[in-house]
């Protein structure tokens, strides 16, 4: 799978706003660029972006060709259980990637 | 992970992105111009979409927004002025917002003006994310503006936008 | 026996007028400080920087065993954090095995061919660049040291001399730029001073971790001349100049430049 890199709390007050970052290792090609041979290198990107909390979704995203390679997306979220934050990215050539963090609320 | 040596694998590293491109919207484009031509006889032209935003960019607005009005002002979208390389550039967005159940930001939409196709992303909040802030990079093929609008559970439309000027990188590699 | 004697009076002279340098204020800095606070907070945070996904492949790789003999990096230098600090900034070094001078690179593949008894890993590749990146990773903030020797000194004469050479269509030496004119715009981008202290980087125009020599083959095409191949002698020499012309500055590595 690919490498990614999250970041976020590991304990946090119930209702303190936390700050979630996530990095993942991928080309993002636009569809847009002629390869050596002159020949456009087929697209091949994520397009969505998800971050569940205890399976509730409280984050979505939509990319498109526009977003850097090794996509790089921070949010922000309300603490409201202890529980798993699980990230899916997915994309372009049947490109899957999952990750969880486990996060402590007092 | 497989071997590479950039000389000869690896795409030209000016993305076609970052070429001008002179040939005219691709078809796709087109097609969106045609739609947005049929919409706007239907639709009251807005302030904002009045200035002197591309065709394209106005259009794909104006899928977002439909016949609500886009008003400026509650959305701050920070890019640096001066973007030292067009492949990653640094974006947030920040919508001024109680983010409560009767009053939060549903969604912030990026668009650009000059890249191949004018959407950034598309990303979906709720209350739950506290604050309407999102983080990320993106790709800028040439100086050009960039615009992010808010919608709100009350059904408005908030938007902020800034002109970009993108810088070439001077030293690159060959592609032969 | 003449040419080591001249790197010898050439190192004299570069050494003498470091000193000197320093002696009036080091205005030296790293191509981090002539990016914008977007990309030196892209670099400054380790789940934002790019390079930390290439370093973890490293980081990987570094216990992963390997080659006939069936060892990991790990098995014989444990744990990197420890191990492998300030390695990163003595490099290019001579070898133990082959009396010959050998950059950071050179010596991941030494160890893999000789101690794994392994395939060396491709110039460039992933592999070689991820675990080059995790060894630099422990030379964070440590000064770039490069060894006292003989054999290293004529190299980075020879470095020195490549470095003042015009060369290409555009008949420019590498220092035209980043001697005489750093801080000048060159087609919109800041001219660096040209200090090696992030490598390997990640450079936005690639959108990839690359190394040290990359970056240099780069240059060379800016020049409009033909860049050596990735194996010649040419880069060591240069790679070994810029690192004596660095001594002292604190490694950055993984780097993120534009």
């Amino acid at each position: 799978m690919a490498n990614v890199l999250v970041n976020a709390p590991r304990t946090a007050k119930k209702g303190q706003v936390v700050e979630i970052k996530a990095l993942i290792m991928h080309v993002m090609e636009t569809g847009y660029r002629p390869g050596t041979n002159g020949r456009i290198i087929p697209r091949n990107i994520i397009q969505d972006f998800t971050a569940t909390w205890n399976g509730r979704e409280i984050f979505r995203m939509r990319m498109s060709p526009a977003i850097a390679a090794n996509p790089f997306v921070s949010f922000s979220a309300v603490a409201s259980e202890s529980g798993i934050i699980a990230f899916r990215w997915s994309g372009d050539a049947g490109f899957v990637a999952e990750h969880q963090v486990a996060i402590t609320v007092t | 992970m497989t071997p590479r040596r950039p000389e000869r694998s690896e795409a030209k590293s000016r993305d076609l992105f970052v070429r001008r491109r002179k040939t005219g919207p691709s078809a796709a484009l087109r097609a969106t111009i045609g739609r947005r031509s049929f919409l706007a006889g239907a639709v009251t032209v807005v302030p904002f979409a009045a200035q002197a935003t591309p065709e394209v960019l106005a259009a794909v607005i104006r899928e977002v927004t439909g016949d609500a009005p886009l008003r400026e002002g509650r959305v701050t979208l920070d890019i640096p002025p001066l973007v030292e390389n067009g492949n990653a550039v640094p974006l947030t967005v920040k919508v001024d917002s109680p983010m409560t159940d009767d009053d939060h930001v549903k969604a912030i939409h990026v668009f650009n003006e000059k890249n191949p196709q004018p959407h950034v992303f598309n990303a979906w909040l709720s209350p739950a994310n506290g604050q309407a802030r999102i983080a990320t990079r993106i790709k800028l093929a040439d100086s050009q503006k960039v615009v992010a609008i808010a919608e709100t559970s009350k059904g408005e439309f908030w938007s902020a936008h800034t002109d970009v000027i993108v810088t070439i990188a001077a030293c690159i590699e060959d592609v032969t | 026996m003449r040419s080591l004697r001249l790197a010898a009076v050439l190192l004299a002279v570069f050494t003498g007028s470091l000193a000197l340098a320093l002696a009036q204020g080091d205005s030296r800095h790293s191509g981090y400080q002539d990016m914008g606070p977007a990309l030196r907070k892209m670099q400054d945070d380790d789940t934002a920087n790019p390079a930390m996904l290439f370093v973890q492949s490293g980081e990987a790789l570094w216990s992963q065993k390997a080659g006939a003999a069936g060892k990991s990096c790990a098995d014989c230098h444990q744990h990197a954090t420890v191990s492998m600090k300030g390695v990163a900034a003595r490099y290019p070094a001579v070898a133990g095995e082959t009396g010959e001078p050998v950059d950071l690179e050179g010596r991941i593949n030494l160890c893999r061919t000789n101690h794994q008894q392994a395939p060396a890993l491709a110039t460039e590749s992933d592999e070689l660049l991820g675990l080059s990146a995790y060894v630099a990773l422990q030379s964070r903030g440590q000064p770039i040291a490069p060894p006292n020797d003989v054999q290293l000194a004529a190299l980075r004469a020879k470095g020195a001399e490549i470095f003042r050479q015009r060369q290409g269509q555009l008949n420019l030496s590498c220092a035209n730029c980043h001697d005489d004119n750093p801080g000048k715009k060159l087609a919109g981008a800041t001219i660096p001073q040209g200090h090696p202290t992030g490598y390997p980087i990640y450079r936005l125009e690639w959108q990839a971790l690359g190394s040290l020599k990359r970056r240099l083959r780069n240059c060379v095409v800016g020049t409009r001349a033909e860049a050596w191949p990735f194996d010649a002698a040419e880069y060591l020499a240069l790679e070994s100049y810029l690192m004596e012309r660095a001594r002292g500055m604190a490694m950055d590595a993984p780097g993120v430049r534009p």
